[in-house]
Parts: C-alpha cells; sequence; structure tokens
C-alpha cells in the first residue's frame, strides 16, 4: 500500500469509523440482506426441517442435548417432491403454461409495440398511454372482469348464441383456454413495454440505407430492426417467463383444477395443510428452476438499466 | 400495397386494444346493472353503489389497505431512492454484484416466493426475539416495502444516471458538502422521479393480493384479499361497483398527471425558446460596435 503515513494525531477513534460513504452502501445494503438474503436462508433452513404439529408448525435443526451439538437435516420434503407426481405435474405443467404465455405475449405483442413506434409522435404517446393505463388499474378487478365474460351466460357465449354459431354455451373459462386468455391479458403490458423502449430508439437511418440500396421489406425486418430489438425481446421475454410460473390468481379464478401449477399447490401446502417443511422445500426448488433465467435478467438489465 | 399494409397495422392494434378495454368496459356497465345476475341487464341502478357503504367488511378493509399503501410509498420512496442513489453513483464496491442483484429481482421473482420467506422470517423472529407479536400491518408494511423499493430504486437510478453531472462536481468544487449538494442540487433534480415512485408504490401496495394473503393477521385484511374471497364465489355486482370506483379514480390520476407533464413540456420548450432568443440579441449586441 503506498498510502502516505498519517501524523499520529490523525489516528483519533473517528477515524476507525466508517466513512460516509461506507454508510450511505452499508445501510441500504444490511436492509437488503435482512429483508431479501436472510428470508431465503430461512426457507432453505426449514425445508430440512421435519413437520410437527406445534406451532410454529417445525422442527428446529439445531438441538443441544447432553452438551452436543446435534444437527438433524431431514431430506423428507424433498423426496416427496421428487416421488409426489403431484410436484412433478405442477412444475411441468408451470413451465409449460409460463412458456406458451410467454410465446403467445411475443406473437401479440412484438407486432403491438412495433405498429406504436412506428405510429405518429402524437398517436404514439396517446397509444402508449392506451397500454400503461389498465396496468395501473386493479389487477384483481381486471381478472375478475374475465369472469363476465367468459362464464357459461357471459358476454362471450350470448354473443355466440345470438350470431346463431352455436346453440349451448361453450366452456370457455375454468379450463385452459380460461387460463391462457387471462395469463396474457395480464402479462402482455409487460411484453410491450420493454420491446418499444427498445424499438422507438433504434436508429432510424439504418432501416432507411437498406431500403434504399433495394432490401425488400421482410430483409428489413429480419436483417435490421429484429436484431436490433433483441435486447427488449430479451427483457420482455423474461419479465413475462419469471412471474408466470408462480402465477396464483389467474389459475385459481379462471383455470380448471386440473391445471395445477405450482404457486396453487405451494398455497395449498402453506394455508390448507400446514406443511411448512413441504411448501419451503417446493420454494427452493422453484427458486432453483427460475436461478437461470433470472441470472440472465440481471443482465439484462446491467446491460440497458433505462428500460425497467 | 402499402396501404394494405397499413390498414392491416391499425386492424390488429384496433384489436390488441378491443383485448385490453373491453373487459374493463364490461366491469363498468354492468356496475350500474339492477339485476343481481351480473351479466343479465335489466335497468340502469345505483343500489350497488349504496350497498356498498353499507358493507362495514369492504369498508374497514379500504381503509387498512389505504393506510397501508401510504406508510408503503414512504417507505419505498426513502428506501428506494437511497438504493437508486448508490447504484448511480457508486459502481464498483465489495458486494457491488449481490448488490444489484438484490434489487434487480424481486422486479420478477414470483410473489408467493417472496412471501412465504418473508412470513418464515417474521416466524422465525417472534420464536427467538418476541417480535413481531403475529401478523398485521407492521409485517403487512415490511412486505409491500419489499415488493416496491425496487421499482423506485430503478426509476431513481435511471433518473439519476441521465442527469448532468456537472451540476454536481461545480456545486463541490463551489465548496459544499456532500449532504448540502444531495440536497440542494440533487434532489430537486430527481424530484419528478421521487413522485412516480411514490406512485408506482401506492398501487403497487393498493393491488397486492400475496404478499397480503402471507403476512395479513387475523384482524386486518386489506381490499383485495376480501375481493378474492368473494370472487371465488363467482361474479358479484358489488365487486363490479368498487371495481368501477378504482378504475374511476385511476383514469382520473393518470389522465391529471398526463396534462401536467404536457404543461410542463410546454413550458420547458417555451423557457428554451426565450434563452435562445435573449442569447441571440445578446449576442448581437456584444458584437454591436461601441458607440
Amino acid at each position: 500500500m503506498a498510502t502516505p503515513r498519517k501524523p499520529a494525531a490523525d489516528l483519533a477513534l473517528w477515524r476507525w469509523l466508517p466513512s460516509g460513504k461506507a454508510w450511505a452502501i452499508g445501510l441500504p445494503f444490511v436492509f437488503l440482506l435482512v429483508f431479501f438474503m436472510v428470508p431465503f436462508l430461512m426457507v432453505l433452513k426449514i425445508s430440512f426441517a421435519e413437520s410437527t404439529m406445534d406451532v410454529p408448525p417445525f422442527t428446529h435443526l439445531l438441538a443441544l442435548e447432553h452438551d452436543k451439538l446435534a444437527i438433524s437435516l431431514n431430506f423428507e420434503s424433498y423426496r416427496t417432491i421428487l416421488e409426489d407426481d403431484i410436484y412433478l405435474a405442477a412444475y411441468v405443467s408451470s413451465v409449460k403454461v409460463a412458456f406458451f404465455t410467454t410465446l403467445l405475449c411475443l406473437l401479440v405483442g412484438y407486432p403491438t409495440a412495433l405498429l406504436i413506434a412506428n405510429a405518429r409522435p402524437a398517436l404514439r404517446n396517446l397509444l402508449l398511454m392506451g397500454i400503461i393505463l389498465p396496468f395501473w388499474t386493479s389487477y384483481l378487478v381486471r381478472v375478475y372482469a374475465w369472469i363476465g365474460i367468459l362464464k357459461d351466460q357471459g358476454l362471450a357465449n350470448r354473443l355466440l348464441i345470438y350470431l346463431g354459431l352455436s346453440d349451448t354455451p361453450f366452456a370457455l373459462m375454468q379450463n385452459t383456454f380460461g387460463l391462457y386468455v387471462g395469463m396474457v391479458y395480464s402479462y402482455l403490458p409487460y411484453m410491450v413495454l420493454p420491446m418499444y423502449a427498445f424499438l422507438v430508439k433504434m436508429d432510424t437511418s439504418l432501416p432507411e440505407a437498406a431500403r434504399d440500396l433495394g432490401a425488400k421489406p421482410w430483409e428489413v425486418f429480419l436483417t435490421i430492426t429484429l436484431p436490433l430489438s433483441f435486447p427488449g425481446i430479451s427483457a420482455g421475454c423474461l419479465l413475462v417467463f419469471i412471474p408466470s410460473v408462480g402465477e396464483y390468481v389467474i389459475p385459481e379464478l379462471l383455470g380448471s383444477s386440473q391445471d395445477l401449477m405450482i404457486g396453487r399447490v405451494m398455497w395449498s401446502d402453506f394455508f390448507n395443510s400446514i406443511a411448512w417443511p413441504l411448501a419451503s422445500a417446493a420454494t427452493c426448488v422453484m427458486v432453483a428452476l427460475l436461478l437461470l433465467p433470472m441470472v440472465w435478467f440481471q443482465r439484462v438489465q446491467n446491460r440497458e438499466p433505462q428500460t425497467a | 400495397m402499402k396501404n394494405i399494409g397499413r390498414h392491416l397495422g391499425s386492424g390488429f392494434l384496433a384489436l390488441v386494444f378491443l383485448f385490453f378495454y373491453l373487459p374493463i368496459l364490461s366491469v363498468v356497465v354492468y356496475s350500474f346493472n339492477e339485476s343481481v345476475i351480473a351479466s343479465q341487464w335489466t335497468h340502469f341502478s345505483l343500489k350497488w353503489y349504496f350497498k356498498l357503504l353499507d358493507d362495514t367488511e369492504i369498508l374497514d378493509a379500504c381503509r387498512t389497505s389505504l393506510e397501508l399503501a401510504l406508510a408503503t410509498a414512504c417507505s419505498s420512496v426513502f428506501i428506494g431512492a437511497w438504493i437508486g442513489y448508490v447504484l448511480a453513483n457508486y459502481q464498483r464496491f465489495r458486494g457491488s454484484t449481490l448488490f444489484a442483484a438484490m434489487v434487480n429481482a424481486p422486479l420478477v421473482l414470483p410473489e408467493v416466493i417472496s412471501g412465504i420467506s418473508l412470513l418464515l422470517l417474521f416466524v422465525s423472529l417472534e420464536q427467538t426475539l418476541g417480535w413481531p407479536q403475529g401478523r398485521g400491518m407492521a409485517t403487512m408494511w415490511i412486505g409491500h416495502t419489499m415488493l416496491c423499493v425496487s421499482y423506485v430504486a430503478i426509476t431513481v437510478q435511471a433518473r439519476l444516471s441521465a442527469m448532468d453531472k456537472s451540476l454536481t462536481e461545480a456545486a463541490r468544487d463551489l465548496g459544499a458538502p456532500p449532504l448540502r449538494v444531495f440536497f440542494d442540487i440533487t434532489l430537486p433534480l430527481i424530484a419528478p422521479s421521487l413522485v412516480a415512485g411514490w406512485v408506482l408504490s401506492l398501487t403497487i401496495s393498493l393491488d397486492d393480493v400475496i404478499m397480503s394473503a402471507f403476512l395479513s393477521g387475523p384482524e386486518t385484511t386489506t381490499l383485495p384479499l376480501v375481493l378474492l374471497s368473494r370472487m371465488r364465489l363467482g361474479l358479484n355486482p358489488e365487486i363490479n361497483a368498487i371495481g368501477t370506483l378504482i378504475i374511476a379514480v385511476v383514469s382520473f390520476g393518470v389522465v391529471i398527471n398526463s396534462y401536467y407533464m404536457m404543461k410542463r413540456e410546454q413550458r420547458q420548450a417555451r423557457y428554451l425558446r426565450m434563452a435562445v432568443l435573449s442569447n441571440s440579441s445578446e449576442g448581437r449586441l456584444a458584437h454591436a460596435p461601441p458607440a
């Protein structure tokens, strides 16, 4: 260390206290550790506990018996998850639903973002506000609204019967169809907004130059617009995929009881059967499952901090 | 050929917006329906709104939700702005990757996970420290703050990164201590992002179901929890009425906000024009030959 020697008078007590910068970083750091990181470690710990009928309903891992520290790790919960078909099915169906939700949102969202980005500036702001406005209104009420449309005597079925397309009402909710309608409806803005942010910032001289050089519209799109908007696409996909794996409300209100999603299984373990170690283990498996997409999201976020 | 493409585009956008707004519209329309069967239109009536006034469960839940949301918005802005300041000003420090990860992860993490983990933290704390005693307002407040902090942090960080660094540097060069620089220069400049973060936190908290479900106590329930428990039973015209009220308040807020934003932009444009004009006239004077 090449730091110059300080006079002895400077070696007072206050020099050993953290600097202003250390306080500025340290306090929020400790806050995040206590309320974000430590809770995770808690879940990890309790996933190795045994379920009991006490309050709280799990055992301690550490016990001091006859001057010996005993650590008992119980892998029962993880074995249940591996062996019980319900859990495997729930994980598979959650990932499947999240994947198709992301795909559908991408198919609808990309053209939407592209059309809004290419609209006249005055119209563009209005359209953008139109996408954001439902986002601010209660998510619960918007999901509930679909019950009125999709149920047997709902608007959609009465329209179909009125048009003579059908005599009997179709089952539009409490099945996979209703689930996807609700999922796409709720998550579409998360897909459109980051893609729009990239598309609107894009240098328009590049596609123009390509057109001037004789490229066909679809060639311009495939070789210039699409690759340049890729960071927006990946941000949007991750913003849809990761939270929708754990979705609870939409499958509960619009999905069927057969489409078991892991959020619902965890919820019922926790509240209905008070199997806290089991729910904790299911949480740990879910975090492990989402770790890779989350690391990817972290990298996307760091590359383009303004688009959040 | 080009026209066909444009019409197709407009048609597609119209369909997307229909998809977005039809459900919202149907909630509003059927809230004024007299019939108990929520999807059968009989005739116009305000009776569901009057019913809301007598529904103490919903009124109590509304009060809890509002108090919680106001507290959450304030705490989230305070902590979130602090975190955003750290992210924007200190790029590299020990643990900075972990710090950034802990800010970004809650943006996408399924709420079931954060809900369960915070609940287990509180249960363990109660066992070892005796606090918090049971669950209720305090635990929900912390949970909701954790949901909102990241959004505020990232908004503030973006604003700070876009800010002109020379302003704070000039203040420092003129001898202002760091806190003075922060309160006199940085804070007024990031004020719009603080307001945006406050409003966003307010709406996230008012809307939250899952975190509240894990962290609420037997005596304190929020409005979304009451609504969810009634929605499980199916359609209910009272939910339409309260949904319409929420939609009305939010739309009003968004319209007012965009009006002020527009006004501010116009004012800024006018100042800019005036500045340019006065600069150029001064320039002319400076070049004028001395009398």
